[in-house]
């Protein structure tokens, strides 16, 4: 067999696995990949402006389009910088591959020009990685590294390939199927524990879904799924911030999300529920408030496709340890098996609606300033005239106002980053969005101050004529931390004020794009419809109301049921204790 | 404020491996990363085509932790099985120690009488000083080494606990 180059292998391997886009920045330690890639136009490369925006790229095409993400950068400061978007994804499990260049392995250890140990550095940042030293190797590690990356429970993958293993030659054939020696993800539930769910559910009284990330990473099949059980049970749902959209937001049994900043009907039903079904969501700290105090009342099921995410913060009574989708198929059929209706939860439900009508979401009106939740809401609207919308976020404020205030109804519409809340995410994530869905309306929810974390993908997206919409909540403040301080420091705001922010409008104009500012209330509703008509890419520079706060809000170590509703319950002092949570 | 440290036991777990570069330091780097304890750790590959490793770790936490370091430990792709030899006992674990003891007159027939009776072997010799090899559960290496710290002790060198379930089923 005629011999390849490791470079021509990896990229017939990439071929074989159906990339369609890599993200990526060229260097030393990969330009035979590079030069690789000149010769099989079937893959279509976007150059970036720094590695952290290709990581983020690719985690927002990889969460709109169930396919994963795959990244390319160089040795050294290449692979440095593309970590974070590597940690981002193994928090909020997206599938991703990510192919480092790295120095020849004679120079492995010498401290070569721009060499960095980037197996050792990314080993826990990553679901698995590799260092390949021979060229004969690749195309099974490769196919394997996509094989870990997208099933089980999703993340990242990183292959390091010395700049001679590139070179190298070896046969290549497309590696058959394999099985792995040890990586073995359960995806089928236990019968026994799905019959035992499926009657915990049908004796329940106050019984309520609560969902996340799972879901969608399951595919679209298990949001479907979901709204089959939810309609079968009558059960109210709640969602994480990564779960928006599994779930109707336009349904009657839906609570909107729960947790920090969720609904007061979705925590005080999380507190008084006497079953909790837990689908694809973990137990995070943002979502339980006090672990003691979180959901006394509850017996819990637990689905979740990875064993370690069980019992981690919260014992549960009945652990499943299975795909979302595939367990929820199985508790639908038995749950129809066994001829179960839908029990009477009038009672619960009154309970609920006596919540709802707190109406915690409200926030006041102003004919002066632009109420920042009023512009997501407005931009929700307007939107909805678009065949269909993706929203991204940065981290802050108005992540948590754009998921309290715009309503998702599919998966893979909602690209936020949750775990690690890595500001600089949203805008680059809108553009790996864009690209795998050109006829998609996207638009990323940003904040001044996070907008400005990967403002240099602007050129990116230039271009790649990526007609992105940024919307950015500008307050002239890192809203969330100076939130925290007037919570807990008596309003001593300590570097969180945005000082010389660059002229959006103009920053729009010096890269190409358009640029628009809205200033008043009276102008909202024109411009967010001047930004969805434009045919391009633009920056609108949205000036809100300044100290304007995010409520509800359960502050660190506090329950459920101890909400903030508004500014008038904040004391501005907390304890030490209080004080050391996140 | 002060910060609360919980009441924690000591577990053995047996894991294989397959046996690859940087096995040991994800596994290492597993317990450092998530704030476990590693109490000895000991790796050695056990197929006669050399690929897969048993690694033994001692670790003490409470049982929640226990139980996560098993189901994190068996999330990493390259970990074939792990078993908690404490909760699926009875096991016999051993460790082997060599103890450098210096000394002269009474204290030399002391060290090998008390050798004597914790049955360990004399593997190196001088005039002046004993190594002595010895094996057996850590408790019994702890005592023994106690014991010879009073009598002159110069060093040792512990390999940390190998352990197997007893029977015939394989761990």
């Amino acid at each position: 067999m005629a011999e390849k180059s490791g470079a021509d292998i990896l990229v017939e391997c990439l071929i074989d696995l159906g990339v369609e886009v890599v993200f990526g920045y060229p260097g030393g330690a990969v330009l035979p990949i590079y030069d690789a890639l000149f010769n099989h136009p079937k893959i279509r490369h976007v150059l970036v402006r720094h590695e952290q925006g290709a990581t983020h790229m690719a985690e927002g095409y990889a969460r709109s389009t169930g396919k994963p993400g795959v990244v390319l950068v160089t040795s050294g400061p290449g692979a440095t910088n593309a970590v974070t978007g590597i940690t981002d994804a193994l928090m909020d499990s997206i599938p991703m591959v990510v192919i480092t260049g790295q120095v020849p392995t004679q120079l492995i250890g010498t401290d070569a020009f721009q060499e960095a140990d980037t197996v050792g550095i990314t080993r826990h940042c990553t679901k698995h990685n590799y260092l390949v030293k021979s060229p004969g190797k690749l195309a099974s590690v490769v196919h394997e590294a996509f094989h870990i990356a997208t099933t089980g429970r999703p993340g990242p993958v990183v292959i390091d390939i010395p700049k001679n293993v590139q070179i190298a030659t070896a046969p290549y054939r497309k590696p058959e199927s394999f099985e792995h020696a040890s990586y073995r993800p359960q995806t089928e539930a236990d019968p026994a524990a799905i019959a035992s769910a499926v009657e915990m559910l049908a004796a329940a009284e106050r019984p309520i879904f609560y969902t996340g990330g799972g879901v969608i990473n399951s595919g679209p099949e298990a949001s479907t799924l979901l709204r089959e059980i939810a309609a079968l049970t009558g059960a109210p749902v709640t969602s994480t911030l990564m779960g928006l959209g599994a779930f109707p937001a336009s349904s009657g049994q839906w609570l909107g999300m729960l947790g920090m900043h969720g609904t007061y009907e979705a925590n005080w039903a999380m507190n008084k529920a006497d079953l909790i079904v837990c689908v694809g969501a973990r137990f995070d700290d943002r979502v339980t408030g006090r672990l003691d105090a979180f959901a006394p009342h509850a017996k819990k099921i637990h689905i979740d496709i990875d064993r370690s995410s069980i019992n981690k913060t919260v014992e549960v009574d009945l652990p499943i340890i299975a795909d979302v989708g595939n367990a929820l198929a199985d508790m639908i059929a038995l749950w129809k098996d066994r001829g179960h209706k839908a029990a009477d939860l009038g009672e619960w439900w009154a309970r609920i609606d006596g919540w709802r009508a707190r109406n915690s979401l409200a926030y006041p009106e102003s004919r002066e300033e632009i109420m920042p939740q009023e512009a997501i809401a407005q931009l929700y609207k307007a939107s909805r005239s678009a065949s269909d919308v993706i929203i991204t976020t940065e981290v802050g404020q108005h992540q948590m106002w754009a998921a309290q205030h715009f309503g998702f109804d599919a998966p893979n519409k909602w690209l936020t980053s949750g775990g690690l809340g890595t500001m600089g995410y949203g805008f680059p994530a809108a553009i790996g969005a864009q690209l795998g869905n050109p006829d998609s309306l996207v638009v990323c929810v940003a904040g001044d101050a996070s907008i400005q974390m990967n403002i240099q993908e602007m050129g990116t997206a230039s271009q790649y004529r990526l007609p992105v919409k940024i919307f950015i909540l500008n307050n002239e403040y890192m809203g969330m931390v100076r939130q925290w301080q007037e919570l807990t420091y008596e309003s001593r705001y300590s570097n969180s004020y945005s000082d010389s922010l660059p002229d959006f409008v103009k920053l729009a104009e010096a890269y190409g794009w358009t640029g628009i500012r809205i200033e008043g209330p009276q102008e909202l509703e024109a411009g967010i419809r001047q930004m969805i008509d434009t045919p391009g890419p633009v920056i609108v520079d949205c000036r809100v109301a300044k100290l304007s706060n995010c409520f509800p809000m359960i502050p660190s170590g506090a329950a459920h049921t101890d909400m903030l509703l508004d500014p008038s319950q904040v004391e501005g002092v907390m304890s030490d204790e209080a004080k050391a949570l996140v | 404020m002060h910060i609360q440290e919980e009441i924690s036991e000591r577990h053995v777990l047996s894991l294989t491996v397959s046996n690859e570069a940087g096995i040991l330091a994800r596994i290492a780097g597993l317990f450092t990363a998530r704030g476990y304890n590693i109490d000895s750790l000991t790796v050695a590959d056990i197929t006669p085509d050399h690929a897969i490793s048993r690694i033994t770790i001692v670790t003490s936490g409470p049982p929640k932790v226990i139980d996560q370091i098993i189901a994190q430990l068996e999330r990493l792709v390259p970990v074939h099985k792990v078993t908690d030899l404490t909760d699926n006992g009875p096991f016999v674990e051993r460790e082997l120690a060599l103890v450098k003891v210096a000394g002269v007159g009474e204290d030399r027939i002391e060290a090998l009488r008390l050798a004597d009776v914790f049955r360990a072997k004399v593997v190196d010799t001088t005039i002046e000083s004993f190594i002595f090899e010895i094996t057996g559960t850590t408790d019994k290496i702890d005592n023994f080494v106690g014991l010879m710290r009073q009598i002159g002790l110069v060093e040792v060198g512990r390999t940390g606990v190998v352990g197997l379930i007893r029977g015939k089923e394989p761990n």
